[in-house]
């Protein structure tokens, strides 16, 4: 068992600054949880009262239900993937394994074991006897990340660990992350801004916001259902469409049940249909402004007849309407969003 | 992309060379020459007949024992001053590069003794150090010890030596702490993940990741001994007492000026010349190439 409970813990600069207000989380036994948000949202300030490289303002933080809050990150058994990798560039690939366990001295013949099996695992073999110098950005971050699994620590925390990779590379080592985390069934914290990353990787799924979380669940459940109109605006790409509506409608718009009030309509680009003769339990009408093709499917942009808001069409396939002619698209009740604009909390 | 200013024509680049290859021609090379120059001459002792004379001059005095005792002085007085103003600027940058209060005004502190003149620091130290007038000599006496810079070899050779260190640990500290925020705070952080204590943080990864600035340092302090300290040396005790702090630099003012033996001097000047190369050539060699890792 090692669980990681966080409860209400903030973070206060000291020049009065609050960068997390409050965060209660419990990650379970070889869970992957993945803290993701814009940046200044606090999910690396989190990762790192965790690790213990902050000191905690308030609140605890229990590793294993040990309260770590006063305690040195060595002794916290937990082992960190940094954003730039933070090799030691002065020693081989083999001595940065080996750095930790001799430091807790590990008998040698244990290192030289664990460290051999780290690199096989990783595919660094061949690179043991080099610098970090000499090595390519995916190499250094397969270095980064036998780092941390030699020690067999209870907690892994990665901090941005794919951002310097380039795009291929980077959905290449997630799959490999994913499949590591799998094998080892260490609980693991990940802090990234990109919400494909965080949808792919996490078994929970935080969104932060200005210091506060504003939904933790599975991935598809925040997909499926957002608490509030930061998480439906966050998760998904394209973006879901936001329609702010005043209690008298919007001229282009019809909807079957609108709640009462003025309240802000949420539809993702991928559940709006074109409407021929089909009925729909919503239906709106919008001029074509940009149309992008990438092959598999079609963004199509416009904006909304009423008050200009911008709407987003995925279609599947190719299509090309021209560019001006107004659209009627439609939806069913089940895909629509409902928000209250003064709290941004989700009705019903 | 590299910046480059492209000059039509010649004339412009001349141009503007002109002052600094002027100032080092005429500063520089001008007096080397005639160091070189002076150093196959022997002058009579009213300066009226000048004789060249190849070699003599070096022959002398590389029989003279006199002339290693002043190199085994300059070793000593090099060796004390750079290893204590590199490990003393080494503490002071370590210190500097925690977050602390008065930080800012700490470091302006540490920086100011490198504004001072050489001679002024040698005077300021004379001062407080003087037998009978000096208020630290006083405390010294206080406590039994009987501190005497004018009469005992090792004590002026201790007062130069912590009046150089004091000049050049504020150089040093600069670069220490240049070279200590470079590292990357991670590195850091992931050596306190790994389990290492801040001991030995600081001597398996902050050590060997500063070497290159060591290094560099070292050189540069060695140079700075070996010349740039004439000034404490001739405020402080004028090589005294009975040479015991009669560096060679020291030496080649004191043969030529007030011994009046120019041949000699110059050919001690040219030692010295050779020896700035050869730690130039070194620095250049092996600091430009960044070898540590």
């Amino acid at each position: 068992m090692s669980d990681v409970r966080l409860s209400e813990v903030r973070k206060v600069y000291a020049g009065g600054v609050e960068a997390v207000k409050g965060v209660s989380l419990t990650i379970a036994d070889g869970e992957f949880c993945v803290l993701v948000g814009p940046s200044g949202c606090g999910k690396s300030t989190l990762l790192r009262m965790v690790a213990g490289l902050e000191t905690i303002s308030g609140g605890t933080c229990a590793i294993d239900g040990r309260v770590v809050n006063e305690i040195e990150p060595a002794e916290r058994d937990i082992a960190m993937v940094f954003q730039n990798y933070a090799l030691y560039p002065h020693m081989s690939v083999y001595n940065n394994m080996a750095y930790g366990l001799r430091n807790r001295g590990t008998p040698k013949d244990e290192i030289d074991a664990r460290v051999k099996e780290a690199a096989r695992i990783l595919e660094v073999e061949p690179f043991l006897e080099r610098k970090p110098k000499a090595l390519s950005g995916g190499q250094r971050q397969r270095v980064a990340m036998g780092r941390a699994i030699v020690r067999k620590p209870k907690v892994f925390l990665f901090d941005e660990p794919l951002s310097n990779l380039d795009a291929k590379l980077r959905i290449q080592m997630r799959v490999e992350i994913k499949k590591l985390q799998r094998a080892l069934k260490t609980t693991s914290i990940y802090v990234t801004h990109d919400q494909l990353e965080a949808m792919t990787l996490a078994d929970q799924l935080v969104v932060m916001n200005k210091g506060r979380v504003e939904q933790a669940g599975r991935p598809l459940e925040l997909y499926e259902r957002p608490a509030t109109l930061f998480v439906a605006g966050f998760i998904g790409a394209p973006p879901m469409n936001l329609i702010t509506l005043p209690p008298e409608g919007l001229p282009g718009l019809q909807l079957a049940n609108k709640p009462t009030g003025k309240v802000v309509l949420g539809i993702r680009p991928e559940h709006l249909f074109e409407q021929g003769s089909k009925s729909a339990d919503l239906s709106l009408e919008f001029t074509v402004q940009a149309v992008e093709a990438v092959g598999a499917e079609t963004y199509i942009y416009g904006a909304l007849g009423g008050n200009g808001t911008e709407i987003i069409l995925r279609e599947p396939g190719k299509a090309s309407p021209a560019l001006g002619t107004r659209l009627k698209v439609g939806a069913s009740a089940a895909n629509l969003h409902f928000f209250d604009p003064e709290t941004s909390q989700r009705l019903a | 992309m590299e910046k480059r200013v492209v000059f039509h024509g010649k004339l412009l680049p001349y141009l503007l060379l002109a002052p600094q290859l002027l100032i080092t021609i005429v500063f520089f090379y001008w007096p080397a020459g005639q160091a070189v120059w002076q150093s196959f001459l022997v002058q009579d002792a009213f300066g009226l007949s000048t004789e060249f004379v190849w070699f003599e001059n070096y022959a002398l005095l590389f029989s003279k024992p006199e002339y290693y005792k002043s190199m085994w002085t300059t070793a000593v007085f090099s060796t004390l001053v750079a290893f204590l103003s590199l490990s003393i600027a080494l503490l002071f940058a370590v210190q500097a590069d925690k977050h602390i209060k008065f930080a800012t005004g700490y470091k302006t502190l540490l920086i100011w003794p490198y504004a001072v003149a050489p001679a002024v620091a040698g005077v300021l130290w004379l001062f407080m150090f003087q037998p009978s007038l000096g208020l630290v000599s006083q405390a010294i006496r206080a406590l039994g010890f009987q501190w005497n810079p004018l009469l005992d070899q090792d004590h002026a050779m201790a007062l130069v030596v912590m009046a150089a260190t004091w000049k050049q640990i504020s150089y040093n500290f600069l670069f220490f702490l240049a070279g200590l925020q470079a590292i990357p705070k991670s590195v850091i952080e992931a050596a306190a993940i790994d389990g290492a204590t801040p001991m030995r943080r600081f001597w398996t990864i902050i050590f060997p990741l500063l070497s290159p600035t060591t290094f560099f340092l070292l050189v540069v302090n060695v140079v700075y001994v070996f010349f740039d300290t004439f000034g404490i040396i001739d405020a402080a005790t004028q090589g005294g007492p009975a040479k015991g702090t009669e560096t060679m630099v020291y030496k080649v003012f004191s043969d030529g000026r007030s011994g009046g033996d120019l041949g000699g001097s110059a050919a001690q000047s040219v030692v010295l010349m050779v020896i700035v190369i050869a730690l130039t050539a070194i620095q250049f060699r092996y600091v430009e190439r960044k070898v540590q890792y």
